[in-house]
């Protein structure tokens, strides 16, 4: 069937343009034509949150959403939130506080973990535990990916404090 | 997981909609969040061949609460009901309902019009539209028409909408007195093993009203008239209550699945139930 649709979006602030058939998930999208491999495919059936990018402001599973219905969005990767010179906060704690152990869950783990604290700068425990309940680590390091949240918050409110 | 290929529509008003649905009967679905349709798609368990995506249709994505009722446009989020303080001072029952659907990624994009229209008993919001005694609007070639909640649901993925119809909107009678969404699930994500929509008024002791509906305890959401009307003219006590479970069971009919046997699953629906109505009349 040769239906390709145009579609444009943006990724981590740069225009993308391309041709793609509606089938095609936006997470391969991302990792095989564009070559943004930050998001995985971890359990691809909506569970496991290691493919989730920020889209227009929303945490989103990018195994299950088209790439034509993101015609026009803005999307965000774990590419586009700080790199290995510009760490940002959430990446800086998430490597102090051990708040990974294998990776493959880190990048979808961060990515959330940017929009939860927009939304709430001062999340508790259980609202962290509440706010990441769609990512999954199969390594089970809960205990230090909360901290690391905790600590990210600590450091961008001061950040945040100081700049006022 | 590559879905099989499909020629896809994002029409920009509902006459577009109307018109691929009658071009392509039931070859065409429509999606709004899609996420439900998308997962059985990628496992091929759905096949569609025309896939009509909502999103620029517009006017689907309002809240408003009126005098009597609250009006919920197809393409509202579970996030959106969440985030709605309005809405949760009128009806908070459906934000505790939201909060238990899914999880945070599948909650800004999953909508209550795809979570009624889809008919999965799994699905939460059926039931809770059962408790509340709403109606959907669907929209077809012939025109606008209203279905009860309580009159959708047929069987498993089959309702009262039409192949040509699209469900734009839910509207729901302003509730009253204490109330209870309760949900026991496996895991995040989810869906029920049992859940259980309650809604209790109660004047000078006594409980003048009662409304109960149970999630993906059949292969519809199953509103248990009898179980309301056993807690009516009763103080909400333990025999009350004890009658309300007993009349709730003779109206669910579980099956055998990887949630549990039968019987285990009625175990649950008793113990859901009964917490439902003793949180709906702590707050009645």
């Amino acid at each position: 069937m040769s239906n390709k649709k145009h579609i444009t979006l943006s990724v981590n602030g740069k225009t993308e343009e391309f041709l793609a058939e509606p089938r095609e998930l936006l997470i391969y999208t991302l990792r095989e034509r564009l070559n943004i491999t930050g998001p995985h495919i971890g359990c691809e059936t909506s569970h496991c949150g290691a493919c989730t990018v920020t889209i227009d402001g929303k945490s989103v599973k990018s195994c299950t959403m088209f790439a034509v219905q993101a015609e026009g969005a803005e999307i965000t990767t774990i590419e586009g939130i700080g790199g290995p010179d510009d760490l940002h906060p959430l990446q800086e704690a998430f490597k102090e506080h051990h708040g990974l152990q294998c990776g493959y869950c880190t990048p979808g783990m961060i990515t959330r973990a940017t929009k939860l604290l927009e939304e709430n700068p001062n999340p508790t425990e259980e609202e962290i535990r509440f706010g990441m309940a769609g990512n999954i680590c199969r390594c089970t390091g809960y205990q230090n990916i909360v901290k690391s949240i905790q600590a990210a918050a600590t450091e961008m409110n001061a950040a945040k404090e100081a700049a006022e | 997981m590559i879905p099989a290929a499909f020629e896809y529509y994002r029409p920009t008003d509902m006459a577009g909609v109307l018109s691929i649905l009658a071009e392509h009967g039931d070859d065409a679905r429509v999606m709004a969040g899609g996420h439900s349709l998308i997962p059985m798609m990628k496992l091929r368990m759905a096949d569609v061949p025309h896939l009509i995506d909502l999103q620029d249709v517009g006017g689907m994505s309002d809240i408003t609460v009126g005098a009597d009722s609250i009006t919920i446009g197809a393409m509202v989020t579970q996030h959106d009901i969440i985030d709605n303080a309005e809405l949760t001072a009128a009806a908070p029952i459906l934000r505790e309902a939201a909060l238990q659907i899914a999880d945070p990624q599948v909650r800004y994009i999953g909508t209550v019009g795809g979570n009624v229209a889809n008919g999965d008993p799994g699905n939460d919001m059926p039931g809770l539209m059962q408790c509340l005694n709403a109606s959907f609007t669907v929209v077809g070639p012939d025109g606008t028409r209203e279905v009860a909640a309580r009159e959708f649901y047929e069987a498993a993925y089959m309702t009262a909408r039409e192949d040509d119809e699209v469900l734009t909107q839910v509207t729901i009678p302003l509730p009253a007195g204490g109330y209870a969404y309760e949900k026991q699930k496996r895991k995040i994500g989810d869906y029920a093993t049992a859940a259980a929509a309650v809604q209790i008024v109660k004047e000078g002791g006594s409980c003048v009203s009662a409304s109960i509906a149970m999630t993906n305890l059949s292969d519809t959401p199953v509103y248990s008239d009898a179980a309301g009307a056993a807690l009516v003219g009763t103080a909400v006590d333990d025999a009350a209550i004890n009658a309300a479970i007993a009349a709730m069971l003779g109206d669910i009919d579980p099956t055998e699945d990887n949630r549990g046997p039968v019987a285990f699953k009625k175990h649950v629906a008793g113990v859901i139930l009964r917490r439902a109505i003793a949180r709906a009349r702590s707050r009645a």
